[in-house]
């Protein structure tokens, strides 16, 4: 057994508004550099819609993820060889126009115009080319609210396993929004695809970062990631990803997409897992295992046992903390109403998803919706936003898990209706899904309230752990000498070493009180 | 010394020092201090049409070439006479080869460049030295292409000179022996090809070039997944 600890995000459908408020604030803070403006390290999908890039979920199209063959588990685009035959040319790179074609206005000419009987007109500029565009076909979330025709968006590969034809009909319309980042995956296929070793997972917290002295722009990760969130920045010729929001994180801080969240959908935390299991659980035969599998990863915070192998595996005692107060850890393990995006993928996702029921509650207010003897939980198969494309999306496709937990969140409701609303609790909803009462006040107070401190458990780094000195490290972070690009790596340097992070020499400040 | 003699002393027994001087002692700088500019500047994101067919004919050609060259010029005259191959052999086996990996990254880089000149968004992303450098292999690969009519004419009549001199030269450069006058004899599209050769050479640090230095052979042999853990730091 090894524990390593692992940065994780669970989104709560329920309440996305899709305001994109998420996506605004990260395009500011990290991608509206030259070479990325087409890039959204987070963006919004109205679902079902084939989304950004262009069918990003149809693999037989873009062959990103895993795949078993012969009982091995093998990159889907193919293996090392595979690769390094198709560095020339990978053809399965999405190209530009598979996210759409950067644009600005022209608002200058707003101001500049001269005098005219009509308005001036602010004409949409190509942030690639520079040129006018005749017109903007296409964008990062071109399907808005289910905009276009319903031929276009049933291309939306979680149509599998179903009779979509019957949804073109604008009374079974259905919609949901999907916000969607890096997964920073526990068994990631972007790494895996990097042909020169600059993608890499960070131990201490689980982070995915493609390192941009190493990058050389093989291109391999960008086809290589099933979400597509690996980008390349056509200026700089690097790939560029969500960094989880690493210097926030590392302060304690959650990411600027959860912390701006108006909807308050986002939580961060910690969770536990076994290292020497993820092989095994990305390798499960049957797809539909895969989120049990990965559900099996998790290891529980408070069994000692657990603690002392984190401990001796390098885990702080106040990372260990931060995975017992989780709100990962209740809502994906707990209360089994989180699931990874696309499980089937095999990356082993680690921003997990609550589904959405919204729709099914107002349904259930009107009483049109079919329900269980108890009068308040609906039978699955009628809900209006249909199992079978959550659990496409969700759980490779088995519908009982997302089942299980929309009636639990229906419980949950239920229950705090008739406490509300009645003024005496009704246990029957809870005690049809297995749920206590206390687990019900709980599940109200971490999705209702969403307190600040309830969504966001993020311990700070460790950093004075790899320090000698760190007294003398202090009022250095963000300074270095020259170009902090160019760390001088090669081994036999032509130049006097740089030294990047170090301190002045000097003896450690001397203890208060001698040490044991 | 007259002045045709000091030219060809210049360009063919000094300019190939200075050449490969600043190739490797460029690449090296780069490498150590410019990490962040060390890429292939790939511009398939941009426009994939044609590259399929137009990026693996002209890398598949212009590697095949440089071997072929090293092959041909570089290893020594008894190591392929020791393995049995005449001089004759030697040099319709250059022809052929040249002929045709020269013909795939002529085809390849004809639609590359273009590409690149005229494809609106390629041309945007385009550097100066991303044009200038294709243009100037373009023109060598041209020359080069130019020389295998001569080469067929020295073949046809039974002659390897021209071929054993270049490589005699070569191997003059490498071993720090320069013999420029041995290229007084042969035909001037040769000397033209090889001074735009070396100038490749004298460019590659300052272009795109330098990925082929870090070409990720290590890939085959490496566990798919990489986890870093952060880097003890130690007072000095």
């Amino acid at each position: 057994m090894k524990i390593r600890a692992q940065f994780a995000m669970v989104f709560n459908l329920d309440k996305c508004i899709g305001c994109h408020t998420c996506s605004v604030t990260c395009k500011n803070v990290w991608s509206n550099r030259k070479g990325i403006e087409y890039a959204w390290f987070n963006n919004v999908e109205s679902k079902p819609g084939i989304g950004y890039p262009k069918e990003w979920e149809n693999q037989t199209k873009w062959k990103g993820g895993w795949e078993k063959v012969n009982g091995k588990l093998e990159l889907k685009a193919g293996g090392r060889l595979k690769k390094i035959v198709q560095i020339f040319a990978n053809p399965n790179l999405p190209e530009i126009d598979d996210y759409y074609e950067p644009f600005t206005y022209d608002y200058a000419r707003l101001q500049n115009a001269p005098l005219s009987e009509a308005a001036p007109t602010a004409r949409p500029v190509s942030q690639i080319t520079g040129e006018k565009m005749d017109k903007i076909t296409w964008g990062p979330n071109w399907e808005d609210d289910l905009a276009g025709e319903f031929a276009a968006r049933a291309k939306d590969a979680n149509f599998s396993r179903m009779e979509k034809e019957m949804y073109k009909q604008f009374e079974n319309t259905f919609h949901m929004y999907l916000p969607r980042i890096c997964n920073h995956c526990i068994n990631p296929a972007c790494v895996a695809s990097c042909p020169s070793g600059a993608m890499y997972k960070r131990e201490e917290d689980g982070i995915v970062l493609a390192d941009q002295d190493r990058c050389r722009g093989w291109r391999m990760c960008v086809s290589g990631c099933p979400y597509k969130k690996v980008f390349f920045n056509w200026e700089s010729s690097k790939a560029e990803k969500c960094i989880g929001c690493y210097p926030r994180v590392e302060s304690g801080l959650p990411t600027v997409c959860s912390e701006s969240c108006v909807g308050r959908i986002r939580y961060n935390g910690i969770i536990l897992y076994d290292a020497d299991k993820l092989l095994e659980a990305a390798s499960a035969d049957n797809e539909q295992d895969l989120y049990k599998a990965h559900l099996d990863l998790f290891v529980d915070p408070y069994d000692p046992r657990i603690i002392a192998q984190a401990i001796a595996d390098g885990v702080p005692q106040s990372w260990i903390d931060a995975a017992q107060k989780s709100p990962i850890y209740k809502m994906a393990v707990e209360w089994k109403i989180a699931f990874p995006l696309h499980p089937e993928f095999r990356t082993l996702p680690m921003i997990w998803y609550v589904p959405p029921l919204s729709p099914v509650q107002s349904q259930i207010d009107q009483k049109r919706l079919p329900t269980e003897a108890d009068g308040v939980i609906p039978k699955a198969e009628a809900m209006r936003l249909p199992v079978q494309y959550l659990a496409n999306l969700l759980t490779a496709g088995k519908t009982e898990y997302v089942v299980s937990a929309l009636n639990r969140l229906i419980a949950m409701r239920s229950y705090q209706r008739s406490v509300h609303v009645d003024g005496q609790a009704d246990l029957r909803a809870l005690d049809a899904v297995g749920m206590t009462e206390d687990m019900a006040k709980e599940m109200y107070r971490y999705l209702a309230i969403a307190n600040y401190e309830d969504r966001f458990v993020v311990p700070t780094a460790h950093e004075e752990i790899r320090l000698d000195d760190y007294y003398g490290f202090q009022g250095q972070n963000g300074f270095t000498f020259g170009n902090d690009s160019s760390p001088g790596v090669s081994r036999n340097s032509l130049f006097p070493e740089r030294r990047r992070e170090t301190v002045e020499s000097r003896e450690p400040a001397p203890l208060a009180e001698p040490r044991e | 010394m007259n002045l045709q003699d000091f030219l060809m002393n210049v360009v063919f027994g000094v300019y190939p020092y200075v050449a490969l001087t600043v190739f490797i002692v460029g690449s090296w700088i780069r490498y150590d201090n410019e990490q962040y500019t060390w890429k292939t500047d790939s511009s398939l994101l941009l426009s994939k049409r044609y590259m399929l067919l137009a990026s693996n004919l002209f890398h598949i050609g212009i590697l095949s070439i440089f071997l072929g060259h090293f092959a041909g010029l570089v290893l020594p005259h008894g190591f392929w006479i020791a393995l049995g191959v005449s001089d004759m052999a030697h040099q319709w086996l250059a022809i052929v080869a040249g002929s045709v990996f020269g013909t795939m990254c002529l085809v390849g880089g004809t639609i590359l460049w273009l590409r690149r000149v005229f494809n609106p968004r390629v041309r945007a992303a385009s550097r100066y030295m991303d044009n200038a450098i294709l243009s100037l292999i373009m023109v060598t690969l041209v020359l080069g292409l130019s020389t295998i009519p001569v080469s067929i004419g020295h073949a046809s009549h039974g002659d390897p000179t021209v071929m054993l001199t270049l490589s005699q030269y070569i191997q003059g450069i490498l071993t720090l022996n320069p013999q420029p006058q041995l290229l007084a004899g042969v035909e001037p599209i040769f000397r033209a090809h090889m001074f735009l050769g070396m100038t490749i050479f004298l460019l590659f640090p300052f272009s795109r070039l330098v990925h082929v230095w870090t070409a990720p052979f290590n890939y085959l042999g490496r566990a798919y997944q990489i986890v870093r853990s952060k880097r003890r730091v130690r007072s000095a």
